[in-house]
């Protein structure tokens, strides 16, 4: 009879987490082949491309953290990028102009520098607009709509809509923003020419240790408690609320996070592929990086940087080899991905792993 | 006794339907307290008005004399009023730990979040073994049974230390040793808290009551000790003749 009573014995310290290396170990051999296999391998067009892809994968690591980690499916990325990217492109503009008018504006006729522009002469000041720019636009949307518990699809119009404004915004400023040409030929970048191979080597090696760092940043986010709060909010914003917390300021902050990601990998690309127009950040490319994301695998990070980089090959391939092919090849994976696996690779690589642990 | 919940002529109506008419409703500091009422009485939309869900037509909601009636739900949580649901939410994703640590650290400063739990805060400690799930701690909630899932929730709430707890039908659905076992972990709480429970079975009620109120049809039929309210011909009357096959095991079981 008392034994029924006895309440079941208390361990003093419940739960002592080991420590998990295999994470860490897989992130140091990935950082090995980025940054010595093969910058070693490539030859220098193709180590280019690699960067190309690099930068849309730094986008991709926000899109993670804002759609896989946070539920707010954002289909603008590309407006953060391009804010990034013509941040940077403007200095480089004026660099090479040194007293004179960049060359589009002289062929549109303005005859004095936009006062817009001035600033941007400074170089200290264009790289601090690549992060303050786009994560100030970032926070007031954020503020004003998740305060209005906007969300889901609404959210997601509401940025493709941005990015379609976007570009109707820099199109039709022909003298201001290069209009669809957008922003290209570039000479120099902070005194180097900015074809050359050393410069482009010494770009490569910039954009995987800026991806590395953001990487390990977002990684760390999503293991603290911000980052349990975060899938919590994704999966049941309305009980954040009674847990005290409110979501708006969750979301508004991871939202932000993941547009200064974009605007970095904008300011990055722009020296790159020596060129940021319209084209490059409007609604299709914009979704093309949440398509790379699903597949990739969207509740992992690593899920995300992986399909930027595949996609980005993959559409090289395609475009070399099978240039009609691509948009209907790219188009089925995203419905075999959403149907079938709904975790991407990554969720297809953990339950093989699993499967093997189980049979082992 | 000191009032802690002061609720004065509240009204709510939707689309022309009035939810509730008119209530008052008073909980002093220290109190358990249940409230009971057919379906569609109002019960779920009184904690709704008190927990800030729902916005009252008219009428004021005073928390420890202050009103409360422009804050919103988090802000209410700050306060001190915690809630559950009749249907369970808890983050099935996350580990019963984490869920637990979740509701107990609301109170720290944003910046602080951004580092990761260290071991298990001692609130957090307790929460676990008042629920008994110490043992499932690092499984994720989604395993969960649904008993399981509502003391997650009751411990959620327990970690978040608030002063006045609202449980929406904590043992709707469970068995009936889930319901006892439910029943003295309430008990355990009403010792140091104070507690409002929706609830139907007048056996479950007669075991831990002190005081019931009845709603019925947004208006507040009668207060009362669970003798007179089971004494009360228009008690009766509420449950039997409105649906004598539906409703009359709930009080005269």
């Amino acid at each position: 009879m008392t034994a029924t009573l006895e309440k079941p014995p208390v361990t003093e310290a419940p739960v002592k987490e080991p420590r998990d290396w295999r994470g860490p170990a897989l992130f140091a051999l990935v950082a090995v082949i980025g940054l010595v296999v093969m910058p070693l391998v490539l030859e220098p067009f193709r180590l280019g491309l690699l960067a190309k892809y690099l930068t849309y994968a730094i986008v991709a690591l926000g899109i993670g953290l804002a759609w896989g980690q946070g539920g707010m499916l954002t289909l603008g990325q590309g407006v953060f990028f391009g804010l990034g990217g013509y941040a940077m492109g403007m200095h480089l503009k004026l660099n090479d102009a040194g007293d004179g008018l960049p060359d589009f504006m002289v062929w549109s006729g303005v005859e004095t520098l936009p006062a817009l522009w001035e600033p941007f002469r400074n170089p200290v000041f264009a790289i601090a607009m690549v992060v303050v720019v786009p994560g100030a636009i970032a926070w007031l949307l954020g503020t004003l709509v998740f305060r209005q518990r906007v969300r889901g699809a609404y959210f997601a119009i509401l940025t493709q809509a941005l990015a379609a404004a976007m570009v109707i915004l820099l199109v039709g400023q022909q003298g201001l923003t290069g209009g669809t040409n957008g922003l290209t030929n570039f000479f120099e970048f902070f005194g180097q020419d900015v074809a050359a191979d050393s410069t482009q080597r010494g770009l490569y090696f910039t954009v995987a240790i800026v991806l590395g760092i953001l990487f390990v940043g977002a990684w760390q986010l999503q293991r603290s408690r911000f980052g349990r709060l975060l899938l919590a909010v994704r999966d049941g914003e309305d009980r954040v609320r009674f847990l005290g917390y409110n979501p708006a300021t969750v979301k508004t902050i991871t939202f932000t996070l993941s547009a200064v990601m974009a605007g970095i990998a904008g300011a990055l690309f722009v020296p790159i592929v020596g060129i940021i127009s319209p084209a490059l950040l409007g609604v299709v490319p914009s979704l093309e990086l949440v398509v790379a994301v699903a597949i990739g695998g969207r509740f992992a990070l690593a899920g995300a940087v992986l399909g930027a980089i595949l996609m980005g090959y993959a559409k090289t391939y395609f475009s070399e080899e099978l240039p009609d092919a691509w948009l209907y090849l790219q188009g089925a994976l995203f419905i075999l991905v959403i149907g079938l696996a709904p975790k991407g690779i990554i969720g297809i690589l953990g339950s093989l792993r699993r499967k093997k642990e189980v049979a082992a | 006794m000191t009032a802690l919940l002061e609720v004065r002529d509240v009204s709510v109506v939707f689309d022309g339907f009035r939810a509730l008419d008119g209530v008052n409703f008073t909980v002093d500091n220290g109190e358990l307290r249940f409230l009971i009422g057919p379906n569609g009485a109002g019960k779920t939309t009184l904690i709704d008005i008190i927990t800030g869900l729902t916005k009252p037509t008219t009428g004021t909601v005073r928390f420890d004399g202050a009103v409360v009636n422009g804050k919103r739900e988090h802000q209410r949580v700050r306060l001190g009023i915690g809630r559950t649901f009749q249907t369970s939410v808890v983050f099935e994703e996350l580990t019963v730990l984490e869920n637990l640590d979740l509701a107990a650290s609301f109170r720290k400063p944003l910046v602080s979040l951004l580092t990761r739990r260290r071991g298990v805060t001692e609130k957090v400690a307790q929460a676990l073994e008042t629920t008994q799930l110490t043992d499932l701690a690092s499984r994720k909630a989604g395993v969960l049974s649904h008993g399981q899932r509502q003391w997650l929730e009751i411990g959620m709430l327990i970690a978040q230390g608030p002063r006045l707890l609202l449980l929406d039908e904590p043992v709707a659905g469970m068995s009936s040793e889930e319901r006892v076992r439910t029943g003295d972990l309430l008990t355990e709480i009403a010792k140091d808290h104070t507690v409002i429970v929706i609830e139907h079975d007048m056996d479950f009620l007669r075991r831990y009551a002190s005081t019931v109120t009845v709603l019925h049809e947004g208006k507040l039929l009668i207060e009362g000790s669970v003798d007179e309210v089971r004494a009360d011909p228009r008690v009766q009357e509420v449950y039997l003749g409105r649906a004598r096959e539906e409703a009359a095991h709930d009080v005269v079981s």
